[in-house]
């Protein structure tokens, strides 16, 4: 079992956005764009209770993937990736649980620190959960083109 | 609660409308579930034909497709920004069933569902308000699942603030400061009753403003209204779930026990008719607002009930106060520019609410009124505003150092311009509100401030007199 792939880490930190996919209840994808947020060793994103369908599809179904495509959100990087894992809510604290994944989430959109000090005028985007994903498997495509097989790489719990 | 149903998160997306958007994007994400049950996504170049509600692309390598399962194909797009994020934030996906060529090349897809937004079409403020529904059944469901409530909250300061709405007090201070002014002009004044006035007069605004949102909530007007702005729509935490209806409708109560027992104290220390009189309007007025059966804002009458209970009855009531119920024309008049100026507040503030309050049968004059009716209605009242000031200096009955308020009229103007260019899109009106606030705090400061020289210049150079005629 390995890790996740140096060059798909790099994407993970540099990526503005990335595409998360759930599962609903009828089996069907449905995909949404989010900020991935990287510590080194899982995969977080985080969800406004406003927007937080997302949030139902994984607590009945844990199974998601993200996809790293956008070479505009990467810095111009054509290599792609999706991360197949485990989902998982955190949502002890929706007011300010999330706020420890603030320093990442600040190096990728540092304007989300004025807007929190306004939180007053938007108090409910403030609540939020923490979506952690532990990888599974990841599937790169080095020159980004699905022409190409997917060099594929189980991610092992140990390592996750 | 009645009134409308409740608004939908995003405007309705057919499967046509889905896939233009979708070949508008330099490449699709094309999403399904493996056999292994987790999410596969891979980017594709898709052909789109929204005639045909459908779109091929070129079949992934290394990767099986269900055949008896909906994928999904989607765009999505940021601009970066550095040093801020990102803009232009938009996504669109559609859905349906994947078909596979007979040579394993190519594969298809007939569109049966679409769904998106773009922050171009429907604001990230907006948005987030249509999607207030999802946000109280996550916290519905939370607190089920935990056995006990599970709320948003905000700090106690910012919770105080934003439910009472403390910092439109500028609208009572400012007429009750005068109206003492004025009296102490005339000789009378007493520091206590002075004290009480202000006091007494935000309590009644205070009740006036929280009872408003339980009006509001309770006619449907507020959760019919999906483009509030700080100015506008209400405090909106009955809607956040923040505080309770129950709670709100307590808080008003509060406030309105404590605004009547400073008026009946100020009754018992300066009464006299006229304040009995203006205490009783006052209470029908403010109360009669939103409030059943008057509901004067719901019949186009909230401007005359603002200008009426924001301008003469907060400056004679505080001047008779002072007194003793002894009336003149001067603060009559001083009230007068007042008057239309708070009410131009209300006036500019109901048009970014006018279609959610259309929804919830609110017939304010935005409402009601054309767009350029409602921009000429502007200009009329805010340039009566400024000719009764001047003609009341001219006729004697105000000082002239009260034409210094006259310096507020380039803000109006920035009001009356930013108003048709801006008319239809309320977080662009957000900074014209802001001016047209400004031009009543500006006006009324410089009104307190005329009557401070005439008052200095009373007590220093007796001789001076500062009236024409």
């Amino acid at each position: 079992m390995a890790a996740i792939p140096e060059p798909v880490e790099t994407l993970l930190a540099a990526a503005l956005v990335g595409e998360l996919t759930v599962v609903d209840g009828t089996g069907r994808p449905v995909t949404y764009p989010l900020i991935p947020l990287y510590d080194g060793e899982r995969v977080y994103l985080t969800s406004s209770t406003l927007f937080s369908k997302k949030l139902e599809h994984i607590k009945a179904n844990p199974k998601v993937a993200l996809s790293l495509t956008d070479p505009i959100a990467v810095g111009g990087r054509t290599d792609r990736a999706t991360i197949q894992g485990d989902a998982r809510v955190i949502e002890e604290d929706p007011h300010g649980g999330w706020e420890r994944l603030l320093p990442i989430w600040e190096k990728k959109e540092p304007s989300i620190v004025f807007f929190l000090k306004q939180r007053v005028a938007l108090p409910l985007f403030f609540e939020r959960s923490l979506i952690e994903i532990t990888p599974r498997r990841v599937l790169y495509w080095a020159d980004g083109d699905a022409a190409t097989a997917p060099q594929s790489t189980d991610v092992g719990k140990e390592a996750a | 609660m009645a009134g409308s149903a409740a608004p939908t998160r995003t405007p309705a997306l057919d499967v046509r409308q889905g896939l233009e958007k979708l070949a508008t994007y330099p490449y699709q994400i094309l999403t399904f579930v493996g056999p292994d049950g987790y999410p596969v996504s891979v980017a594709v170049s898709s052909t789109i034909e929204p005639v045909s509600s459908s779109a091929s692309f070129a079949a992934p390598v290394g990767l099986s497709l269900p055949i008896d399962a909906d994928v999904s194909l989607t765009g999505s797009h940021i601009r970066p920004q550095p040093g801020y994020g990102y803009d232009e934030r938009r996504h669109v996906t559609v859905w349906g069933p994947a078909m596979i060529s007979v040579d394993g090349r190519t594969v298809s897809i007939v569109a049966s569902r679409a769904w998106g937004w773009d922050e171009a079409e429907v604001p990230f403020f907006e948005y987030s308000e249509r999607s207030v529904g999802q946000s109280r059944k996550y916290f519905d469901a939370l607190s089920v699942e935990r056995g006990t409530p599970v709320k948003p909250r905000l700090s106690m300061a910012s919770l105080v603030l934003r439910t009472t709405r403390l910092p439109f007090l500028s609208a009572t201070i400012v007429p009750v400061l005068l109206g003492i002014l004025i009296a102490a002009h005339h000789g009378a004044f007493d520091l206590l009753s002075a004290v009480l006035t202000v006091i007494g007069a935000s309590f009644v605004q205070l009740a006036i403003n929280v009872s408003n949102d339980v009006f509001d909530t309770a006619q449907g007007a507020d959760d019919a209204n999906v483009t509030p702005t700080k100015f506008s729509g209400g405090s909106r935490v009955i809607q956040y779930g923040l505080v309770s209806f129950r709670r709100m409708a307590g808080l008003a109560t509060v406030f309105y026990l404590a605004a009547g027992a400073i008026g009946v104290l100020l009754l018992v220390l300066r009464g006299s008719p006229a304040l009995l009189a203006i205490g009783v309007v006052g209470f029908v007025v403010g109360l009669g607002y939103t409030a059943p059966p008057l509901k004067f804002v719901y019949r186009g009458l909230g401007e005359i009930a603002v200008a009426i209970g924001f301008g003469p009855l907060m400056l004679l009531g505080a001047y008779v106060v002072q007194t003793r119920g002894v009336l003149t024309w001067e603060p009559v008049v001083a009230s007068l520019p007042i008057a239309l100026l708070v009410a131009l507040i209300l006036y500019v503030n109901e048009i970014p609410d006018r279609r959610g309050d259309a929804r919830a049968g609110k017939r304010t004059l935005p409402v009601r009124l054309s767009k350029s009716s409602v921009i000429a209605g502007y200009r009329l009242a805010a340039l009566g505003a400024y000719v009764i000031l001047v003609v009341g200096v001219v006729a004697g009955l105000l000082p002239i150092p009260a034409l210094l308020a006259l310096l507020t009229v380039p803000l109006a103007l920035r009001v009356s311009r930013g108003l048709e260019p801006n008319y239809d899109n309320p977080y662009g009106l957000m900074s014209v509100m802001a001016v047209n606030i400004n031009v009543h705090l500006y006006a009324g400061v410089l009104l307190l401030l005329a009557y401070a020289v005439v008052l200095i210049v009373g007590a220093v150079a007796p001789s001076v007199d500062l009236f024409i005629g």
